[in-house]
Order: C-alpha cells, then sequence, then structure tokens
C-alpha cells in the first residue's frame, strides 16, 4: 500500500479485474468449445461414411445464445430493475434533500465528464443506492434512507461511487457474465440429465473399435469436460463475484478522484454500515451495483475464507481502510499524478 | 518475403490510425471541458444578480459584501473565454477566483444572520449558490485531469510522432493564480 494514491488504485484494480475476467473468458470458452475438441477427437479416426464432429457446434450455440442474452439483458435489463425496486423518478423536486441530490448528481456528472443520469427515488428506510443503464442513458437510484442519513459531502461520495460505475462499464460487464452463467447453467443442467440418461444403458459410441491414440485423447478430454460442466455454474458464480468485488474497490477510487474527497465516501460507508437492515426493495439480482450489500449478509463484515469468496462486496472495513489511506496521500502532498 | 513485408506494413498502419485516433479522441475530451467550464462560469454569471436582488432587503448593512460580488461578477463577465485553451487562460482564472472569492465571503456573511437563514428561501439559495461554485470547481477539475492526459500523451513516444499530423499542441491548465490558496495553514502551538 505504498502508492496507494487515486490513479495507482485504480490502475491496479483494473489490471486485477481484467485478469478475472480473462481466466472468466478461458473458462466459458473450455465450457463452450471443450466437448467439441473432445467430439472431434474422438470421430476424427471413424470411417469416412460415419458422423464426423467438424464444425464446433456445441460452443457456437453456447456463444450465440450468451451474447442473445446479453444483447436482450442490456436492452431491457435498467427498466425491470427498477420497476421490481418500485422507485419513482425524480423529475422536480420538492423538498430541500431533493433539490440537494438533483444538484449533487449533476455535480457528479460535470466532474465525470458523463451526460447527466436520471434520477430514482426508492421507498426504502435503509440506506441504500445503486446504478444502472451505460453511459448514453444511465440511472441513479438512492433510497430515502440514505437521503435523510448522510449528508451532502457523503451523498456526493455515494454519487461519485455509482457513476463510476457507469464509467467503468461494469453495468455492462456484470450483465454479460450473468448471461453467460445462465448458458453455462443451461449446459450444465443437459450435462446432468444426459449423464441420468446415459447411466440407463445408452451408451454414447465412443471411437472406431481400435480406439486409437487420438480417441483415447479424446475421451479423456470429455470426461475432463463433463467434470467441470457439473461443477462450472458454481465456480463461474464464485469467480463472478471476484469480479463484482474487484470492480467496487476500483469504483471507490474512480469515485475519489470524482470528489477528491475520499474521507466523505468513507464516512457515508461507514453510516451505511452501521444501519443494520436489509434493504427490502432491492432484490438479489441487483446487489453488485449497490453501494452496499443491499441484502445485509454479515459477510462484508468480517474478513475471511468466506467473505473472500461468497460476497458480492469488499469488506467495509478494507474499503473504509483504503479510501483513508487515498485521503491522507491527497490530503499530504496535495499532487496528483500526470496520467490515469 | 513480400507477405511478411505486407503484414509489417498492414500492422504499422494499423498502429499509426488508431494512435492518431487516440490523440484526437483525448483533444475532443479536453475542448469538451473546456466548454464544460464556459456554460458553469455562464451559469454562475446569470445567477449572481437574482443571488443578490433576494438578500439585498435583509442585508442593507453588508453592502460591500454585495458590492464586491457584483462588481468582481461584471469583471468576470467582460473576460470572455477563448474557443482554444492556448493562451488567456490565466487572465480569465484570475477574474473568476476574484468572484469565487467574493461569493464565498458572501456565504459567510449570510450564515451570521440567522433570521436571513431561517428563511427556507435563503436556504435555497445557499444551497443554489454551494452547488453552481461545486460545478464550476468540478468543471475546472475534469478539464484538468483530461487536459494534463492530453498534455502527456503528446509528449510520449509513439503519440510524440503523431502531434503534428493530428494538430495537437499542448494546452493551458487552469491553475490556481490566488498565492494564498496554495499556501499551507501554519499552524502555532507553542501557546503563548
Amino acid at each position: 500500500m505504498s502508492n496507494a494514491n487515486l490513479f495507482e488504485q485504480q490502475r491496479l484494480n483494473r489490471r486485477r479485474s481484467a485478469i478475472v475476467v480473462t481466466i472468466f473468458l478461458l473458462f466459458f470458452a473450455w465450457v463452450g468449445f471443450g466437448g467439441d475438441l473432445a467430439f472431434y477427437l474422438l470421430t476424427v479416426e471413424t470411417e469416412p461414411e460415419q458422423y464426423h464432429h467438424t464444425i464446433p457446434w456445441i460452443g457456437i450455440v453456447a456463444t450465440l445464445l450468451g451474447v442473445g442474452i446479453a444483447w436482450h439483458a442490456r436492452r431491457t435489463g435498467p427498466k425491470k430493475i427498477l420497476w421490481a425496486t418500485g422507485a419513482r423518478e425524480l423529475v422536480t423536486p420538492k423538498r430541500q434533500e431533493e433539490q440537494v441530490l438533483v444538484n449533487v448528481v449533476e455535480e457528479m456528472a460535470i466532474a465525470s465528464g458523463l451526460p447527466a443520469p436520471k434520477i430514482w427515488i426508492v421507498p426504502d428506510k435503509d440506506p441504500n443506492a445503486f446504478a444502472t443503464g451505460n453511459e448514453a442513458a444511465a440511472h441513479i437510484a438512492v433510497t430515502e434512507g440514505l437521503l435523510d442519513m448522510l449528508n451532502r459531502d457523503e451523498l456526493q461520495g455515494v454519487i461519485a461511487h455509482e457513476l463510476a460505475h457507469i464509467q467503468n462499464h461494469d453495468v455492462k460487464l456484470m450483465t454479460l457474465l450473468a448471461a453467460l452463467i445462465g448458458v453455462i447453467v443451461l449446459m450444465s443442467d443437459a450435462a446432468w440429465r444426459s449423464m441420468r440418461v446415459g447411466g440407463r444403458g445408452g451408451r454414447i459410441k465412443i471411437g472406431g473399435r481400435g480406439g486409437g491414440k487420438k480417441g483415447g485423447l479424446g475421451a479423456i478430454i470429455l470426461v475432463a469436460w463433463l467434470i467441470t460442466l457439473l461443477v462450472a455454474p458454481l465456480l463461474s458464480r464464485l469467480m463472478a463475484l471476484g469480479v463484482s468485488r474487484k470492480r467496487e474497490l476500483l469504483a471507490d477510487a474512480t469515485g475519489a478522484q470524482f470528489t477528491r474527497n475520499p474521507r466523505a465516501l468513507a464516512a457515508a460507508l461507514r453510516k451505511i454500515e452501521d444501519s443494520n437492515a436489509p434493504t427490502t426493495a432491492i432484490g438479489r439480482g441487483s446487489a453488485h451495483l449497490c453501494i452496499a450489500d443491499p441484502l445485509g449478509r454479515r459477510l462484508t463484515h468480517k474478513e475471511g475464507f468466506l467473505a473472500d469468496l461468497l460476497a458480492t462486496h469488499p469488506p467495509m472495513g478494507l474499503r473504509v481502510a483504503r479510501l483513508k489511506a487515498m485521503a491522507f496521500q491527497h490530503e499530504r502532498t496535495g499532487v496528483l499524478p500526470e496520467s490515469v | 518475403m513480400t507477405i511478411v513485408f505486407v503484414i509489417i506494413l498492414a500492422a504499422m498502419v494499423a498502429w499509426a490510425i488508431s494512435a492518431f485516433n487516440r490523440l484526437i479522441a483525448l483533444k475532443g475530451q479536453t475542448l469538451n471541458g473546456w466548454k464544460q467550464i464556459d456554460v458553469q462560469l455562464k451559469r454562475r454569471h446569470d445567477l449572481i444578480p437574482n443571488l443578490v436582488n433576494a438578500v439585498r432587503g435583509a442585508m442593507e448593512f453588508e453592502k460591500e459584501t454585495l458590492d464586491a460580488v457584483i462588481s468582481a461578477r461584471n469583471q468576470a463577465v467582460k473576460i470572455q473565454a477563448d474557443t482554444l485553451p492556448t493562451g488567456g487562460v490565466q487572465a480569465l482564472a484570475r477574474a473568476e477566483a476574484t468572484l469565487t472569492s467574493a461569493l464565498s465571503r458572501l456565504n459567510v456573511v449570510v450564515e451570521r444572520y440567522p433570521d436571513l437563514k431561517a428563511t427556507a428561501n435563503v436556504t435555497q439559495l445557499q444551497e443554489e449558490l454551494t452547488s453552481t461554485e461545486n460545478r464550476v470547481a468540478f468543471s475546472r477539475q475534469h478539464y484538468n485531469d483530461t487536459a494534463t492526459s492530453y498534455n502527456v500523451l503528446q509528449q510520449q513516444f509513439p503519440w510524440s510522432l503523431l502531434t503534428a499530423f493530428a494538430k495537437a499542441i499542448p494546452v493551458e491548465l487552469w491553475e490556481i493564480t490566488n498565492e494564498r490558496d496554495r499556501e499551507v495553514p501554519s499552524v502555532d502551538l507553542s501557546m503563548k
């Protein structure tokens, strides 16, 4: 943590999440095309008139399906999420707090260089906030509890964090990962079913009679592929959670760059953490978009193996500590490095 | 052998195009950031007469503060921002810094009158003033961040070859002109 400055942290977080995303995509490629490779090797040495698996249909279908789901989710997702939380759009502010919210969002849009997002208010007493949409049509939703609880600077920190999610393309990224997980779950399901059928007597005809060298390799790959398929839903979800946690830290750092006031976001996080109730209006599916885990799961309160594995957000203590370190460095030197 | 040359040539052209586009994109962002400052400054200039009128009645005896705001505003309006931030930023920044300090003095003065603060109207105006100042500051910060990346990129190796071609020249940053703002406050703990 020697170089905990704003830009350095962003660079590090970006690189770390890029690594996790790459691993995820490689994993998906294996789940999609691994079977094709096995079937290709198994059928390559058979007689010419028999079936030859030369076109990787499984992988192609899985990829197309994933892209299709992601495209659909990207188009309809924001509307569905906002509808599910019962949020109302804030068009003409009536109360003073609403006016402050509108102003703060405008200010942060200017600081981030993004067009002003639409503002929604979720009728829930627990403090929380989330962002959805893309840069051109972004939506930011905050709960009533958040407006009541935070002061102006803290609210600014939270809004900056949410706009940072938009600017870092996190909504798009997590939507894509969710779609790929959907495909993996489907394929895993199909594998389970076909195995049960296979167990009852149907046997896949493997290779020629001799089962040449390539046939043997094919069989090994097939078994490995099937085993991965069985555990793939769990593994892919854990990886997506890993990406989510990295992107949270990145959004904290980017948000601090917008406000130049990491201390205020740290204070806001403490306040949000101290209110125990779960945000009932926000469901599980959009947890990764929120400023803090809306389910009130105690995972983010402690560090350790389970929290490292299963939480959508990094431990609060870690986030606050990093923000404070940034604040310290920024206040001490007062200078920022030249480039992002 | 020729195929290798063709591939290398194609790669170089592709690289040059993407580097050129990166420069142009950053240039666009910088100019956009510069215009955003202008938008926010205009917004502030338009707001000030209303603000002063709203508090004038109750603050007749703080005439000096109000006059300082008005004259600083009129000075700032006179100086037009250039279309390109390659000179004259200093004068503009100085005029706006005077206005900023006049406005913050007004905000402090308003705090001193509880009766004035009690009216909802003034609370709204204060919020409006805070937000306006923030918008100016954040647009400046965004411009400075983008302009700095732009300036640095122009000096870095692969891009530095293309600056003339992309008509990229270093831009001026909007810097604090008031030396007092830079000073570290001195703390006296001697308890004399």
